[in-house]
């Protein structure tokens, strides 16, 4: 069985964020509140209610399943890419450095 | 190069503080997103997977060296210290945070940059020939038209809600490096019987989910009559162009569905009414732009330069990167290099603060301080004496972009797909790094010769896909990333929309099937001189059909 969480973007910095359990947000996905299907509905009106007062953008719904640790993991790849904060290649310096290691191991 | 205006200046200086009032309204609350996402777009402002990105305009692709500089800077200061070339000569930061936009804006306004007209249901900047104003085989410079086309539609209050976004983009030579036949209006500048300078006129392509090449209307254009004829095309396309589904407001559904023909006359009939109106370029006017985009003063014609000659025989990395990465220039004994951003699996596109700080650099002590964006997610250094290659080669080598791989089958162009995009069901960037590293012995890249693969995230094909000699389109298939494969686009004057050759790949799949193409044609070809595409357009799906999935 697959449980939901809520995820928005926050509004002055864009970045992903999931509502607690307090009814706050947070960019850390292990703070997320797992949400039975039952008060689902509750949790996405008080979701739009911060969108309404400008708190963050857009919020949705997402599946995800609970690890063995308790930490929520999203289902689909989309999610799981929002959820870790960032592209699943590396960038910017790190990118030049990662290459720069490969380069000499090859080498 | 050109400057823009005292009148521009303030324009720009006005819309940064109208954004920076907006901008403390949203964040303040007293604006929505539904109010707010209409003004973000006419500034160049998305919301996408993981934070907000800025989308920055290379008017042309044309910069110097203080401009280039100042994408360093946005991109340490309110970025993550890189940036993504994109294949509109457009910039792209990817996490800026909306409230210090505007200051970042404001930074760009200092060297006359700005985001307008780089997103929204408007005329979106201008693209032109990377080459412009440099290479051997063209006309005339079709820079100064761009420019005077953006001059006409920045604030033309006609065409500020469009049905949709509208790409114009323009080429000044034979072969076309500004894909004009897939804009909504692509031009070719070229010269009459008599010499007389003008455009041949396309219109209706475009790429997307519905990918058209565009239909020639016009065979000669004469110059002076660009925006009387420019308006007519748009005003018979804002008039007829259909609103009630964004899916088909493109300009390429409404010459589908009406004719090439009817439109055509449509667009006459309108130009006819106008065209010795107001709208009519005073020949002073365009030579008074020309002069804007001039070669530099000291560009003057060179012997053979020896010394290249000496390291291109001492150094064959050398030699082969001056075989691939310049291009032939109108002034003897000058080329244009092309940058490569496409380091053997790195992300197509995307360059450090530090490297545009080099690259600035190297541009305004060897370069004439000149630098472009070129279509294929490059940079170029349009004016380069032969003397100074070496020069330049060592300091584009210390900073990882040397790479002698320009129009190779790893200069890939991708998206930013599913690593960015909130649009995108698939990832692009690391199935273009996989294939690169597939294919990174330069030797076996040079064997194959001229390949342009091409990729995107989703039917949106901001990657191009439809018009790689091989496309790959990323989808999702039952929660998975799926692949699928187009062969024998051109997005050049031999323009084509590619054939979806099967079933799709999974990503554990999809390297291979672009390797077992390319072993077809080796083993198919004629010679070497027989390009993938020549040979594909030869030989048709059969054989790669064949070698993919087993039945031709
Ligand atoms: C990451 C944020 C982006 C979003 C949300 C986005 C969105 C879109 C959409 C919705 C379309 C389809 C338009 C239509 O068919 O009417 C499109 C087309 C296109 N985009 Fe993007 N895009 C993004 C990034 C890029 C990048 C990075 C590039 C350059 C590499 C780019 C260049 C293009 C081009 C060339 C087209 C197709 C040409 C055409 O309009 O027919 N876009 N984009
Ligand atoms: S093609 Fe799709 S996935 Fe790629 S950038 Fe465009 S909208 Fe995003």
């Amino acid at each position: 069985m697959t449980d939901k969480l809520i995820t928005a973007n926050h509004l002055a910095d864009g970045l992903v964020v999931f509502l607690t359990a307090a009814g706050g947000w947070s960019y850390r996905l292990a703070d997320a509140r797992v949400i039975p299907d039952a008060e689902l509905d509750v949790a996405l009106a008080h979701a739009k209610a911060q969108h309404e007062a400008q708190i963050v953008v857009d919020p949705y719904e997402i599946e995800a399943t609970v690890d063995a640790d308790g930490v929520p993991v999203p289902v689909r790849l989309r999610e799981k890419i929002r959820a870790a904060g960032g592209p699943t290649v590396a960038y910017g310096e790190a990118e030049l450095a990662g290459r720069a290691v490969l380069l000499n191991q090859a080498g | 190069m050109y400057r823009y205006d005292e009148f521009d200046h303030e324009f720009v200086t006005a819309r940064v503080a109208q954004f920076r009032d907006q901008v403390g309204r949203r964040v303040s609350g007293e604006l929505t997103e539904d109010q707010f996402k209409p003004l973000r777009l006419m500034n160049g402002v998305y919301l996408q997977l993981h934070a907000y990105m800025l989308r920055v305009a290379v008017p042309y692709g044309t910069m110097n060296s203080r401009q280039l500089r100042m994408l360093a800077h946005i991109a340490r200061k309110y970025d993550r210290g890189y940036g993504h070339f994109t294949t509109r000569q457009n910039i792209q930061f990817n996490w800026p945070k909306l409230s210090e936009i505007p200051d970042a804006l404001a930074d760009l306004a200092s060297v006359e940059m700005h985001a307008i007209q780089t997103s929204g249901n408007c005329i979106r900047n201008v693209t032109a020939d990377h080459f412009a104003g440099a290479a051997a085989d063209e006309v005339a410079d079709p820079r100064p038209y761009a420019e005077i086309l953006r001059q006409w539609s920045s604030l033309h209050p006609e065409f500020v809600f469009l049905p949709r976004k509208f790409k114009v983009a323009v080429t000044g030579a034979e072969r076309d490096r500004a894909a004009i036949q897939v804009h909504d209006i692509g031009l070719h500048l070229k010269k009459d019987e008599n010499g007389r300078l003008g455009f041949a006129v396309y219109i209706g392509g475009g790429q997307g989910r519905t990918p058209m090449i565009a239909k020639k209307i016009r065979d000669f254009l004469p110059e002076e009559d660009l925006l009387s004829y420019s308006e007519a095309i748009l005003r018979v396309y804002n008039l007829n162009g259909r609103r009630d589904n964004k899916y088909k407001a493109r300009i390429k559904i409404l010459v589908h569905e009406t004719g090439a023909d009817e439109i055509s006359r449509q667009v006459e009939e309108e130009w006819e009414r106008i065209r010795h109106g107001a709208l009519k370029l005073p020949q002073g006017e365009v030579e008074r732009i020309r002069e804007y985009f001039a070669a530099p003063a000291t560009l003057k014609a060179l012997p053979p330069s020896a010394a290249l000659a000496v390291e291109r025989a001492r150094d064959p990395e050398f030699d082969a990167w001056v075989e691939r990465n310049t291009h032939p220039h109108h002034v003897a004994g000058h080329v244009s290099v092309t940058i490569s951003l496409k380091a053997i699996g790195s992300t197509p596109g995307d360059a450090t603060a530090e490297q545009m700080d080099a690259v600035a650099d190297i541009a305004e002590r060897l370069a004439f301080d000149e630098i472009r964006v070129s279509h294929e997610q490059n940079l170029i250094l349009p004016h380069v004496a032969e003397d100074d290659l070496r020069a330049i080669y060592d300091g584009l080598a210390a900073i990882g972009l040397a790479t002698a791989n320009a129009g190779l089958v790893t200069d890939i162009i991708a998206c930013p797909g599913l690593d960015y995009c909130a649009l995108a069901n698939a990832r692009s960037i690391p199935v273009a790094q996989r294939i690169s590293q597939r294919f990174g012995a330069i030797e076996r890249q040079r064997d194959i010769g001229d390949l342009k693969i091409k990729i995107s995230g989703c039917i949106n094909a901001c990657g191009h896909h439809h018009v790689g000699h091989i496309g790959i389109l990323g989808v999702e298939k039952k929660g998975e990333e799926f692949y699928q494969i187009s062969l024998g686009g051109s997005g050049d004057e031999d323009a084509a929309i590619g054939e979806i050759i099967g079933r799709g790949f999974s990503t554990e799949e999809i390297v291979d099937a672009v390797e077992t193409l390319v072993d077809t044609y080796i083993a198919k070809r004629e010679s070497r001189d027989e390009t993938f595409l020549a040979a594909y357009r030869r030989l048709g799906q059969g054989p790669f059909k064949e070698a993919l999935y087993g039945t031709p």
